[in-house]
């Protein structure tokens, strides 16, 4: 976020000197590349993101990796906290959703709940300052991810027909209601799902982000010898460190949004609904 | 939703849009999932499985081994309690055959002894019939010498006399009454 104020307003831009409010917009989301390589014709950017991104990738397998290294019957330590992240994956999202079925699918889940996780996490952790999945692309490819695991998996435990005749002809409805409930059914299960599974967890962290660094430049503008200056900047700042605590739990609660949906389409893949 | 992703990546080509979606960062993206996926789901996850497995299975041992140590207590109860029953209903048993067994003996030790009072009553009986039998045949004995002696006396005194006559049975008779007497 200082990235965002000095390229916003510059460090002498405040309150009183001559100088509009930089109010942050989408340019604090966009990052140059450190590094571009070709591949195939395809140009690779390696920005702030992509770094946040593999740097989540290694603690996340370097936690894990260090937590369940030996893992004892009577556990102690960096184990304890990680069995405490897997039987919350297991117990609280996959049993609880999709049963005992679908324990083959914790992996999955557990994968996509602490890979959210972090990404978001970083939004709040000084010096990274960016909740990787407020850029669009990440909580797409993820959501792109969960949808061509549980369409072919669906067709594949329940066969093609009996797979989309679940889906579009929910059973215990009068006949005459499909005419209305299975083009609804089709477009929320198949267009919009998915859809909605990237933006829900993208706007969350984006707004999210938005806010903080609105915040944060506000503290920092107004900064000035006046009343309203000082009243102004410390009210923004404090609540930019308010906003800073309810994002953590705003990232942690998306995370678990995102895995649940996620393991709630699986669960409907594997058996057919109601 | 690719296409409305690069669809809205090419219309701004100054400044990207935030909904923009650049096939490398997608690319990117699915490495970074594939990466995390795949070491977790290959190398991390399925220790913890098995610990956690082997834990539930230690347990479910333990409380399964709690059950049959409950079972064989029962069973080890059941059997005490059918022994004590046992040899309560056998104590009874002896207790109800000493019983018939003293009234046996009794009556028994009854019977022996009311044979052997029989006998000595009957032997009794016998002694005193003989005993009765020999007095008779003694007194018989005596009185027929008795009146040997008197008729002797008799005799032997001179018939003439009745005085004399009578005064001799007199005495005679004092004699035997004096005889009687001792």
């Amino acid at each position: 976020m200082a990235f965002g104020v000095v390229a916003s307003g510059g460090p002498d831009c405040h309150l009183f000197s001559g100088c509009g409010f930089p109010a942050p917009g989408a340019e604090i989301f966009q990052f140059d590349a450190i590094l571009s390589f070709t591949i195939g014709g395809l140009a690779f950017n390696i920005s702030k993101v992509t770094f946040l991104l593999f740097l989540a990738v290694v603690l996340i397998l370097g936690f894990f990796g260090y937590a369940f290294r030996k893992p004892k019957l009577v556990p102690r330590g960096a184990q304890n906290v990680g069995e405490l992240g897997y039987l919350f994956i297991r117990d609280g999202i996959v049993r609880e959703t999709i049963g005992k079925s679908g324990d083959k699918f914790i992996p999955f889940l557990f994968s996509f709940f602490f890979l959210v996780w972090i990404l978001n996490f970083w939004g709040v952790v000084p010096g990274a300052q960016l909740p990787v999945t407020s850029i669009f692309a990440i909580p797409v490819t993820f959501a792109i991810i969960v949808y061509v695991t549980w369409v072919p998996l669906g067709i594949y435990k329940q066969g093609f027909v009996g797979f989309f005749k679940n889906i579009m002809f929910p059973p215990g409805v009068p006949k005459a209601m499909y005419i209305l409930l299975t083009p609804i059914e089709l477009i929320s299960n198949f267009l919009v799902r998915p859809f909605t599974h990237a933006v829900r967890l993208f706007a969350n962290m984006f707004a999210g982000h938005l806010l903080l660094a609105t915040f944060s430049v506000a503290a920092f503008y107004l900064l000035s010898f006046s009343v309203i200056g000082i009243l102004g900047s410390a009210a923004s700042f404090s609540l930019a460190v308010l906003l800073t605590g309810f994002e953590a739990f705003i990232q942690a609660l998306q995370a678990y949004i995102f895995t649940l949906l996620a393991a709630v389409y699986i669960g409907s893949a594997l058996h057919a609904e109601h | 939703m690719f296409e409305f992703a690069t669809l809205l990546a090419a219309e701004s080509e100054e400044m990207p849009s935030v909904l923009a979606v650049p096939l490398d960062e997608l690319i990117i993206g699915l490495i970074a999932f594939l990466i995390v996926f795949g070491g977790l789901a290959k190398f991390v996850l399925p220790k913890i499985k098995v610990t956690l497995d082997e834990r539930a299975n230690l347990i479910e041992g333990g409380l399964e081994r709690a059950g049959k140590a409950e079972e064989e207590a029962a069973t080890v109860l059941a059997e005490y309690q059918k022994q004590l029953a046992g040899a309560r209903e056998e104590a009874s048993a002896i207790r109800t055959a000493a019983q018939s067994d003293r009234t046996a003996i009794i009556e028994e030790a009854r019977n022996e002894a009311r044979s052997a009072a029989a006998v000595v009553t009957a032997s009794a009986e016998a002694a005193m019939a003989a005993e009765r039998a020999q007095a008779v045949a003694a007194l018989t004995r005596q009185v027929g010498e008795l009146a040997l002696t008197l008729a002797d006396k008799v005799v032997g005194e001179a018939l003439s006399d009745d005085a004399r006559v009578a005064a001799t049975v007199d005495s005679f008779i004092a004699d035997l009454e004096r005889t009687a007497a001792n």
